[in-house]
């Protein structure tokens, strides 16, 4: 199920004039061109669950064709129309049972998309492409819904995972997942919420929504857990792939650059946090020689675009903090004083306990862990991450490091306490081990 | 398209409300009726007497129940609402923001259910 992650796809290299094809060529044609001929479908046929239904029956039309008939010259275009003729058929039949007047209708909806004449001009480039696939993504994200629909619609329509697919990444049962689909759907069409791109005024926070689903997608993936580990990297796999989407659509906006620039800068620490045991590493113990240097580099450049674009958003200064991190060769190496600089002003950007945390750490590695810990005891006083065991856990390190071992084991068995996720939980069992007194 | 704006406010915050207050919000209100009279968007509206003079009814085991009181207590109560034509859920979404009331209470909004035939 990998996808390719080609951020500027050209049609015409899959179309190989009149050869017949094999159901794997058919296939592969179909898994490429999904999610762009099911945006068109839904633009045309006003309606995500016609515009899947369709989709299935052109990919059945195709099998049978193609390998008979060779492919068409254009693929994707011979998928949209047989798709779309599919539908329109689906809703006469429908509407002939129903009543004359929506016949009626459904033929002259037929004969509008005819009577375009150069519909395979205009319906099938690629800028009206784009603009469907820019106008689903809205769609998906729209703050009607709640943010669990968004993310699973995304990832239905946009990404073409299955609903059990879907279910797993998010360790829900799938009954749960296909009915937070339906209702979705349900509520797109009865409350008629529209297939289109905001406009300027609107656009910052509807963009806002939309960067969030995507992080949120990443961070799902990328948070270790244990079972559906594969499952988990495709999430990865697919929020980069959506965030390069959204910078290919909206090239103007520098916070989806710096978004897809934080994931990448992210994603390339993937194969070095955790050790052959299954074991989390920390980024201080990290082997940084298998940090992915192609992901590295292509995530600092969108760093620094965003940067340049003015002054810096949420996402642009944690893609600058992980790009200090990705430059340092060794941790030693690491600018902790423009970590925490870049944390001081994400405090004031977007105020929470989490970057206030983060802050505090930085502050220990660059002025000593009696700053970083007069900082977090501020925290733990407001109250603010009550119940995270990552605060009791980030005290603990720096009573350990002052030598305060009493008071770091009290801290590390109050984050045993409230620590969810096992991989987290037996790296606390052993530091605890580490500070507590050796028993004869 | 039709939707409801539903208008939910809380009741005892608005009837201790200096009458200077009073008087901006249904200034707000006038201004805010015809600017959707004039675009064409509304269809019907009404403000609502408070919930103390509410009644329910029901009907169990073939007899009617009248009480006193609203249907349930909650923080914020109906206090009102407009029937809008809009085209899509978006630009309904505009209008009820800019109904006096969004900015204390909340305006809840729901697509008219059209039947079939």
């Amino acid at each position: 199920m990998v996808r390719g992650a080609q951020s500027s796809p050209t049609p015409h290299a899959i179309s190989s004039g009149a050869v017949a094809s094999s159901r794997e060529a058919v296939e592969q044609v179909f898994k490429q061109e999904r999610g762009r001929i099911l945006a068109t479908l839904i633009r045309i046929l006003g309606d995500i669950d016609l515009g899947e239904e369709a989709l299935a029956a052109a990919l059945e039309a195709a099998l049978v064709q193609w390998p008979a008939e060779g492919t068409p010259a254009n693929p994707r275009a011979w998928l949209i129309r047989t798709a779309r003729n599919k539908a329109i058929d689906q809703m006469r039949r429908r509407a002939l049972l129903d009543d004359k007047r929506a016949a009626i209708e459904a033929d002259a909806a037929l004969e509008r998309e005819d009577a375009g004449g150069g519909a395979d001009v205009t319906e099938f480039d690629e800028v009206a492409v784009r603009d469907d696939q820019l106008r689903l993504i809205f769609t998906c994200c729209h703050p009607a819904l709640a943010v669990e629909a968004q993310v699973a619609l995304t990832l239905r329509t946009l990404c073409g995972l299955e609903t059990d697919e879907i279910a797993r990444a998010f360790l829900v049962p799938a009954p749960t997942m296909a009915q937070r689909l339906v209702r979705a759907k349900a509520k797109i069409q009865q409350a008629r919420i529209p297939y289109r791109v905001p406009d300027a005024e609107e656009l910052p926070a509807r963009l806002d929504a939309v960067l969030a689903v995507v992080y949120l997608v990443f961070n799902e993936g990328y948070s270790a857990s244990s079972g559906a580990a594969l499952i988990r990297r495709e999430l990865c796999a697919e929020a980069i792939r959506l965030g390069r989407l959204l910078v290919e659509l909206l090239p103007g906006e520098s916070e989806t650059r710096a978004l897809l620039a934080l994931m990448l800068l992210t994603d390339a620490r993937r194969d070095a946090r955790v050790d052959a045991d299954g074991e989390m590493v920390l980024l201080e113990d990290q082997d940084r020689a298998r940090w992915d240097r192609e992901e590295i580099r292509e995530g600092l450049a969108l760093v620094e675009a965003a940067l340049r674009a003015g002054p810096p958003g949420a996402y642009a200064l944690q893609a600058a903090i992980a790009g200090v991190h990705a430059r340092a060769l060794r941790a030693d190496e690491t600018d902790w004083r423009e970590i925490a600089a870049l944390y001081g002003v994400l405090r004031v950007a977007n105020p929470s306990g989490v970057v206030a945390l983060n802050h505090a750490a930085a502050v220990a590695m660059a002025e000593g862990p009696a700053a970083g810990l007069r900082l977090m005891d501020a925290i733990a006083a407001d109250g603010s991450l009550a119940g995270y065991h990552l605060l009791p856990a980030a005290r603990a390190d720096l009573l350990r490091r002052l030598g305060r071992l009493s008071d770091a084991a009290a801290a590390y068995r109050e984050a045993l306490a409230l620590v969810g996720n096992d991989a987290d939980r037996r790296f606390l069992e052993r530091r605890l081990a580490q500070v507590s007194p050796a028993r004869a | 398209m039709q939707y409801m704006l539903l208008i939910y406010d809380n009741e005892a915050e608005m009837a201790a409300n200096r009458k200077g207050a009073t008087d901006v919000m249904m200034a707000e209100y006038r201004e805010f009726t015809d600017s959707i009279l004039k675009s064409g968007n509304m269809k019907a509206g009404d403000a609502l007497q408070p919930t103390s003079t509410a009644t329910c009814v029901r009907i169990r085991n073939g007899k009617t129940l009248t009480t006193d009181g609203p249907f349930a207590e909650t923080k914020e109560q109906l206090g009102g609402y407009y029937l809008i034509e809009a085209k899509d859920l978006d630009e309904a979404t505009k209008i009820a923001a800019r109904i006096p009331s969004a900015k204390s209470g909340t305006v809840e909004v729901r697509p008219v259910r059209v039947f079939a035939g």
